[in-house]
């Protein structure tokens, strides 16, 4: 099979709907990259840089919108076209979420800013660290495409939500050793909340990418290893999870 | 031979016209495909020469009974070739040579011995242009059962052309001009005229060479609405060179390719997921 239309003009759509998905996930990338570096720095000033950022996000995926209804509706796409162009859909959607919830994280950093420093900050970064290298895993293997590529970034999202049960529990223990850890630590709880979440949309991406070359959906459980639900509690007994 | 049971049974049935298959047919139309549909055609390595030409090359296809089977493929690829093996559309040519095995029921359509006109009623075909004969649009529904004797008198034929144009949807357009010229409809209604005519000799199989070609899309929108609503009494296999129609109105699609039967499934698995890469090259419109 050649790999071009025999319409260019197709061509060229399905090019810029690529470009503006990759422009739009290396704005994301910094905006989390900003966020992280902002908790870590206690620096206002980046936090609120990162903040006004969001709102260019939010134009790309109009962008996106616009573009892939065009397409729709004049090109009729079929088979990996079709599938090329939901993919851009639905990972627009997935990067205007993260965008959302670095834009969470960064808020979070202005407040905790002027809050006394508190230890699992650096906790907090290292998992931020390790969500913003899935992030750009999941791109990578967009923008190749590499398929392999989505699955290994998929399987370490399994990574970020351990890391995210043992903050949750860190973060209980130093509200219950000093109640006056419990303003810092009630926000970097949210923030961790947050970064779970970027977590998992990247695992979305990388499912979308998945589908989007196979034409199937990416077997088995999503890797799941958020336990905060039980963090202080028992689980219920195995059989009795439906 | 793994149909043998299934053209054993056709057997048992002989005018398998409609009734005993009526409760599949609407259950499959509520909640299709849960059951295996009945292959109605059975082809085998089927091959076609024109001449020196192999235009048809080693092709199994099954045709299932009650759904609508979309032929697609770029120009002489064979789609329309192996179209007319099935009702033997190709013995008046020349130097065309087929060979293989195509079934009915069962019945093999090569068998030197059977009618090919008692064929052709069973297996009917609407072709690319709309093709009335210079009579009037009674005369058109009603040549086929006369000729077939169908008719037992002049009521039962009235009745057989009121059907006929019922089921093709051009009843109403046309109930108070009945003795006027059939070449004086529309394209579109001349298109639906040509279906009552097929449909007017009870047949099991419609066969339709690019029957949308001619026509603007609303006269293309109602032919396709009425294809969905014959096959609930009708196997029919359609050619087609619009794959947005292929996709509209078919349950299975085969794409052909410079003779080939390259590819045949569900139609929503062909246009969300080909497997060969030639038929995502065609239908998304990458043939350089």
């Amino acid at each position: 099979m050649v790999d071009h239309h025999i319409v260019t003009q197709f061509d060229e759509e399905l090019d810029e709907l690529r470009a503006t998905i990759a422009r739009m996930g290396g704005l994301v990338e910094q905006q989390m990259a900003n966020a992280i570096s902002a908790i870590g720095r206690r620096d206002d000033t980046l936090a609120r840089r990162c903040q006004e950022a969001d709102v260019e996000i939010d134009a790309m995926e109009d962008k996106v919108e616009a573009l892939t209804l065009r397409m729709l509706a004049l090109r009729q796409p079929v088979a990996l076209d079709l599938r090329a162009i939901l993919a851009a859909l639905r990972i627009a959607h997935d990067l205007e979420r993260m965008g959302d919830y670095a834009t969470n994280v960064a808020k979070r950093a202005s407040a905790l800013a002027q809050l006394p420093e508190v230890g699992p900050i650096n906790g907090i970064v290292r998992m931020g660290r390790l969500t913003h290298a899935v992030i750009k895993d999941v791109l990578d293997a967009y923008s190749e495409p590499n398929v392999d590529k989505a699955v290994t970034a998929w399987n370490r999202d399994q990574e970020i939500d351990q890391m995210y049960t043992s903050l949750f529990r860190e973060l209980l223990t130093y509200m219950m050793e000093d109640p006056r850890n419990i303003t810092p630590c009630a926000h970097l709880l949210f923030v961790a909340k947050n970064i779970e979440r970027i977590g998992d949309h990247a695992t979305n991406i990388a499912e979308t990418v998945y589908f989007q070359e196979k034409g199937t959906r990416l077997e088995g459980l999503r890797p799941k290893g958020d336990r905060t639900s039980y963090a202080v509690v028992e689980p219920p007994e195995p059989d009795a999870v439906t | 031979m793994p149909n043998a049971t299934q053209t054993a049974s056709a057997g048992q049935m002989p005018d398998a016209g409609g009734q005993p298959n009526v409760p599949e047919a609407s259950a499959g139309a509520a909640a299709r495909p849960a059951v295996a549909a009945r292959v109605k055609i059975h082809a085998r390595d089927v091959n076609v020469h024109y001449g020196e030409k192999h235009a048809l090359k080693h092709v199994d296809l099954d045709v299932n009974e009650h759904e609508v089977t979309a032929l697609i493929g770029p120009s002489g690829c064979g789609k329309s070739t192996f179209l007319r093996c099935m009702n033997r559309m190709n013995d008046v040519i020349d130097n065309c040579q087929v060979t293989g095995s195509i079934t009915l029921d069962g019945t093999d359509v090569y068998d030197p011995s059977l009618d090919v006109v008692q064929l052709r009623a069973r297996v009917g075909m609407v072709f690319q242009k709309p093709n009335p004969f210079p009579k009037s649009i009674y005369e058109n529904v009603a040549y086929g059962p006369r000729i077939h004797g169908i008719a037992r008198g002049k009521s039962e034929l009235d009745e057989i052309v009121h059907r006929s144009l019922t089921r093709a949807g051009l009843l109403k357009e046309v109930n108070d001009r009945l003795n006027e010229p059939g070449t004086g409809l529309s394209g579109g209604q001349q298109q639906r005229l040509c279906i009552a005519r097929a449909i007017a000799v009870n047949p099991e199989v419609i066969l339709m060479d690019e029957p949308c070609s001619a026509l603007d899309p609303i006269a293309t929108a109602k032919i396709e609405e009425l294809i969905d609503e014959l096959r609930e009494n009708y196997t029919i296999v359609i050619v087609t060179h619009s794959m947005q129609q292929a996709a509209r109105v078919s349950q299975r699609t085969a794409f052909f390719h410079l003779g080939d039967l390259v590819e045949v499934g569900d139609t929503e698995q062909i246009f969300t997921n080909p497997k060969d890469s030639r038929t995502q090259g065609y239908i998304t419109g990458r043939f350089g």
